[in-house]
């Protein structure tokens, strides 16, 4: 029988759930709601007598201080008489969709010595009091209290149990007639199968199945979808591109073969830095540390789940990028994670919301509960991140998820060898994320919330966290000759993946199953979370499933690298799958791709003749871009492991924006890595070359501010972008990679890892919504001593500030042009050699302890950084813009206060140390701008003499802080 | 007797301060132990091979169904005579963050109890950490006023400076006992303002009542907090370390450890 436990706060005692719940109604515009509670339901199925059930409530379930319980049988349950205003809702997980509470309230109930349950599981029960048509409760079911991708309004007589029948008989493998298929059927059999397979590579494969005389299995034809998607295999990257470039009337075309080989990697290889370890070819780059350790370093997008399902997406965004760590050489120990999201505003309208979008409001809410949610769990400190808002993403959120690794130094390399048993270890297998590899491969549609939503899930973070645990142990002992973590594409890409060398043969009736009746070919490509897979040598297989068992991490051994080069899939006795390895990873057909690049037509707007620069500097502190995020970072531990130096806030209050973050990953060494990002979306709407080139500028700008070594900084390329297959969207990702090239040559910061995401569009109707499209370099930089490093509050009252590098009239893209309504044509661009010449001289100074605060100039310009610099201190300024190094017809107060040129810096400097700053900058471009001062004004003093700027700091910080004060 | 003082940190899934609590420990001199609560099931060791039991940070399951249940409910049926036997003997326990919600969830804490009651798996919760009023997690650093008088905090500076990282960490106790466990010098922390006086939030960060932050046992032997003195371990994790004239390399919160080890120095090693 199924038993129902119901648990509420005892009168008095405040919900903060409940009452989260009633803002959020408040909200959506609705005010008639007064009061809300929300009650716990636990539906426990199994024999147990009721004074067992009375156990487990007062014992486990209820807390006795703050709660009180109610139990009954399920079909006892009788709907409370109907009530004028009073309106009650229950909302639990679908069948299948992960919910951890379930399997710890289990292992409880086991504690208690009661074995009598076969299952639990969990809803809310939402009571909302006030004035309600239907139309408004149904829109807070669908807003506030569920998402119907995942939960649905329960009834709490039949609550909906999973009750899954095992397989019967003997299992068919199911074939494709593909022998006999016209170009219309290739089209119809990718498009339902959803194998978002192209034509071109539908013939590829019917012709490679031709020559077998055979027809593939359903299996065969998935796999190969799998391995060739988009998401897995890169095509745009690693294809051909007829590039065609229009320039000054003139058109220019370039054949391009492997636009990653010939730009990204190639920086890296000409570069060719001794301490890069590994580059490119595994699941993070690999850097020297010290002299027993690497750091290795990867960053992840998870953009389509995240519209759809945003806790769920970002929660298993990062848990994927975490298991790239994992996964990386024989395993990582992940030392911190990094975040960075892209949303339409938070304050747009309902009415401008395409169908079928989330409000960009719940889209972020659920994004940074999603990254909470598992970091947190994971005891991964969460130092670094940047948010942007664009109507762009209105339909296409982006998440980046980042994380680092340490990892001895010699365990960089794996190797499967041929006899290898193949296990897989972790969470159980069930039928999440079914295509989820091929889904990221296309376009959003308004279809997409139904259609895909196999796709969404959820993670649980708990089980990754003790594969983590027994995973290090078994490195430590040697227990394995290679791993990987099984992401897009499951099961199919991982063992598909390792066994390429030598082919492999696996049987899916022993991989562990969440519940019965699942087909073998879900097996194969179900994106469950949580799982690694291993080779292990024979005679260290049972060593290695005890290590894992101490800790009650569930391995088992679904199989063995064969020496055969094929692909043989069993389930049972019947064979599903037999591919030649070769044809698996080389087979598919290069395509060659158009892509049009042409030069932004926009127009600089006329700037106003008297600006109101008091005003402006609020208007842009208060950016959304610009303005604090302590609301979000506050919801992360940035501190746990104890390596924090550098915290993501700073100052005397602590609420100052850090620039790179500073991690000690060895609590006994004084060496430590530096963390950042640069991200600049609106620079690529004029010109993705330079955006390119800011992007990394900023990044390393950064870690040089903080003390990071501008000489042992590796980067990391992240690409979003609209549909490839659109020749102007390619043409300014081609302009962008090649911005890459140039400046992480110029730079002299190779880089060592990378990832794209494309397709991100948003299809409605017939228009198409492409994202603007969006680079995140990521970077990381060697500290050699922490104790040396330096933070972006002002520190002391007397001291000198200094602008460091030239300042520019580069407007366009900018905080200030956007205040004004305009987006501008002179984005900023930067002198490689002359920056790194900048990085160099700046970083020796702070190394010799010369400098006491350090800050770039980035969004906002140096307006910005100058105030934020003040606020954070809490101390004034007095400076003057005449004294700011400026190359350029137009100097005006606005223009030097707002461009954003790149490669520089705001340095405070004490009085006694100005000889040796000077000295140690020579041949930099430097103004001794003005002084720290002791009274809390922040005072400009405009190019005429005249007072541009004079506010309070408390002013300039309330308006920072304001807009995402949640 | 041993000579050097022996800690047991315990582990469980999703415990996850247990590196930097254990450093700390090691840091003054005792053998850490980093245990998975399994391993005692197995008899790899014992509790009694120990003077120091530290429950770390963390999410002990997830803190599903409501922060440290699981664990504390684990405690209670499997290890309640060995604990028993433990604090019996006079040991010390330490209890941070989760640690703390698992011994007050345990009816470890605020105690005070014997053996028998332990053994019978008797102990009941007669306090509670629960959701904060901000009703979200947040890491951010408190003042708090030391009071009471632990082996743990002998030392302390009056006002001290840690860092909180929870999401339920408000302290509910029904104002007799509370008023019960102020009088019987219980009460180790309260959240205070920098200046030590009276909070308003954030410097209460979570709503406690009698911005409680930490108790003890009436022995002052077993303690349990919310903030994270392992994470103020050194000068450099000061969130403004940088503004300050750095003496020494230890910060605010190495005391805590370097008191507990020489108390088992002092009592089980001589």
């Amino acid at each position: 029988m199924t038993w129902r436990v119901e648990i509420k706060n005892k009168a008095g005692v405040f919900d903060s759930h409940a009452e989260g719940v009633r803002r959020s109604i408040q909200e959506l515009g609705i005010s008639t709601v007064t009061g809300v509670d929300v009650e716990r339901i636990f539906n426990i199925e199994g024999r147990l007598s009721s004074g067992a059930v009375e156990r487990v409530c007062r014992e486990l379930l209820t807390d006795p201080v703050t709660q009180e319980f109610h139990f009954l049988p399920s079909d006892e349950f009788k709907r409370p008489r109907a009530q004028r205003d009073v309106h009650s809702i229950e909302i639990a997980f679908n069948p299948g969709v992960m919910d951890p509470v379930e399997e710890s309230t289990l292992k409880g109930i086991g504690d208690m010595d009661i074995d009598d349950v076969e299952s639990v599981s969990t809803a809310r029960r939402y009571t909302l009091r006030g004035t309600l048509s239907a139309a408004k409760l149904s829109l807070i079911v669908d807003k506030v209290l569920s998402n119907k991708i995942i939960q649905h309004v329960a009834d709490p007589a039949h609550p909906k149990l999973l009750h899954a029948a095992a397989l019967s008989g003997e299992v068919q493998a199911i074939t494709i007639d593909l022998l006999s298929a016209k170009k219309a059927d290739l089209a119809r059999i990718s498009a339902e199968g959803q194998l978002f397979l192209s034509i071109p590579e539908m013939q590829t494969i019917q012709k490679h199945f031709k020559s077998l005389g055979r027809n593939p299995t359903d299996c065969e034809l998935e796999t190969l979808a799998q391995t060739w998607s988009e998401h897995c295999f890169h095509k745009t990257f690693r294809g051909n591109i007829e590039y065609r470039t229009m320039t000054d009337g003139r058109h220019k075309t370039k054949h391009i073969t492997n636009l990653l080989k010939s730009t990204i990697v190639k920086a890296t290889e000409r570069l060719a830095k001794p301490w890069c370890v590994s580059v490119f070819h595994d699941n993070a780059g690999v850097i020297k540390f010290d002299k027993d350790s690497h750091l290795c370093f990867k960053v992840e997008t998870h953009n389509h789940p995240s519209a759809l399902e945003p806790f769920g997406g970002a929660n298993t965004g990062i848990g994927g990028v975490i298991r790239d760590i994992l996964g990386t050489g024989l395993g990582a120990k992940p030392v911190c994670n990094t975040d960075i999201f892209c949303f339409a505003r938070p304050d747009t309208p309902f009415s401008e919301l395409p169908p079928g979008t989330l409000h960009p409001k719940r889209v972020m809410k659920g994004v940074v509960d999603g990254v909470r949610d598992y970091g947190n769990k994971m005891g991964i400190p969460t130092v670094n991140g940047a948010i942007l808002f664009d109507q762009g993403f209105v339909g296409n959120p982006l998440v980046y998820c980042g994380c680092v690794g340490i990892m001895p130094r010699d365990k960089v390399r794996k190797k499967v060898m041929e006899g290898d048993a193949i296990i897989v270890a972790g969470g159980k297998t069930g039928r999440d994320g079914i295509h989820g590899a091929t889904f990221s491969s296309g376009e959003l549609t308004t279809e997409s919330e139904t259609v895909s939503s196999g796709a969404v899930q959820i993670g649980d973070p708990i089980q990754e966290k003790k594969v983590l645990d027994v995973l290090l142990q078994a490195r430590d002992r040697d227990l394995y000759n290679a791993i990987t973590d099984c992401g897009a594409g499951g099961l199919s890409s991982a063992v598909g993946e390792m066994g390429e060398e030598t082919g492999a043969r696996v049987h899916l009736d022993k991989v562990p199953l969440k519940y019965q009746g699942l087909k073998y070919m879900e097996v194969w490509i179900s994106e469950s979370q949580e799982r690694m897979v291993f080779s292990v040598p024979p005679q260290k297989v049972e060593e290695f499933l005890a290590v894992f068992a101490a800790e009650n991490v569930e391995a088992s051994v679904i199989g063995e690298f064969t020496g055969t080069g094929r692909l043989e899939i069993y389930y049972g006795q019947t064979e599903v799958c037999n591919l030649d390895m070769r044809f698996l990873h080389d087979g598919n057909p290069r395509v060659t791709k158009k892509a049009v690049w042409k030069p932004y037509k926009g127009k600089s707007p006329k700037l106003p003749k008297k600006p109101d620069l008091d005003a402006a500097l609020r208007a842009v502190l208060g950016h959304f871009n610009v303005c604090s995020k302590e609301w979000v970072i506050r919801q992360y531990d940035h501190e746990v492991q104890g390596g924090s130096v550098i915290k993501p806030l700073c100052g005397v209050d602590a609420d100052g924006p850090s620039d790179a973050s500073v991690v000690r990953p060895k609590l006994d060494s004084k060496k430590g890595f530096a963390v950042s990002n640069g991200i600049n979306i609106r620079y690529g709407m004029i010109d993705p070359y330079w955006m390119a080139a800011s992007c990394i500028d900023e990044a390393i700008r950064q870690i040089v501010c903080v003390g990071g070594d501008p000489d042992r900084i590796a980067i990391l390329d992240n690409f979003c972008w609209g549909n490839p297959d659109k020749p102007d969207r390619l043409g300014a990702l081609v302009r962008a990679a090649e911005g890459c090239y140039k400046a992480a040559v110029g730079y002299q910061t190779p880089f060592i890892s990378g990832k794209d995401s494309l397709y991100n569009e948003y299809a409605e109707g017939k228009k198409s919504i492409a994202i603007p499209g969006t680079l995140l370099i990521s970077a990381i930089g060697i500290v050699e001593d922490i104790h040396m490093t330096v933070t972006m509050d002002l520190k002391e009252a007397g001291n000198l500030i200094y602008i460091v590098g030239r300042t520019f009239p580069e407007m366009g893209g900018s905080i200030y042009y956007d205040y004004l309504g305009s987006l501008g044509t002179d984005v900023p661009r930067a002198n490689f050699a002359q920056a790194l010449r900048t990085f160099r001289a700046l970083s020796g100074a702070i190394s010799k302890g010369l400098v006491c605060s350090a800050h770039d100039c980035s969004e906002g310009g140096l307006a910005v950084a100058l105030a934020e610099m003040a606020f954070a201190g809490g101390l004034g300024v007095s400076a003057h813009l005449q004294k700011v190094p400026f190359r350029g017809t137009d100097a005006r107060d606005d223009i030097l206060m707002f461009s954003e040129s790149n490669s520089r810096f705001l340095v405070e400097v004490p009085p006694a140390k100005q000889k040796q700053f000077e000295q140690q900058l020579k041949g930099v471009p430097l103004g001794l701008i003005g002084l720290v001062e002791e009274y809390p004004d922040f005072v400009i003093t405009g190019l005429d003499g005249e007072l541009s700027v004079h506010s309070s700091i408390y002013e300039l910080k309330e308006a920072w802080q304001a807009p995402l004060r949640w | 007797m041993s000579k050097q003082p022996k800690v047991i940190v315990l582990r469980t899934a999703g415990t996850n301060c247990d590196s930097e609590t254990a450093f700390a420990f090691a840091h003054f001199g005792a053998q850490v132990d980093s245990v998975h609560i399994d391993a005692l099931y197995r008899h790899e060791t014992h509790l009694r091979e120990y003077h120091i039991l530290a429950v770390p940070g963390g999410f002990t399951y997830g803190d599903d169904i409501e922060s440290g249940r699981i664990l504390a409910n684990e405690l209670r049926h499997h290890l309640g005579a060995d604990l028993g036997e433990f604090i019996a003997a006079g040991k010390l326990i330490i209890g941070i963050c989760n640690g703390f919600q698992v011994l007050v969830k345990a009816g470890i804490l605020p105690g005070p109890v014997d053996a028998a009651t332990l053994t019978a798996k008797k102990t009941s919760q007669t306090v509670s950490l629960t959701h904060n009023d901000s009703g979200k997690f947040e890491d951010r650093w408190t003042y708090l006023r030391v009071e009471g008088h632990s082996v743990w905090t002998k030392g302390l500076d009056e006002l001290v400076y840690y860092p909180v990282a929870h999401a339920e960490g408000k302290f509910v106790a029904d104002p007799d006992l509370l008023q019960r466990l102020s009088g019987s010098h219980q009460i180790a922390f309260r959240y205070c303002s920098f200046e030590g006086n009276d909070p308003a939030y954030p410097e209460n960060p979570n709503g406690s009542l009698g911005d409680v932050a930490g108790i003890t046992d009436p022995s002052g032997r077993i303690l349990g907090l919310m903030p994270h003195p392992e994470r103020h371990f050194f000068t450099t994790q000061h969130p403004f370390w940088t503004r300050l004239s750095v003496n020494g390399r230890l910060g605010q919160g190495a005391l805590i450890f370097e008191n507990g080890v020489n108390y088992a120095r002092e009592h089980f090693c001589q």
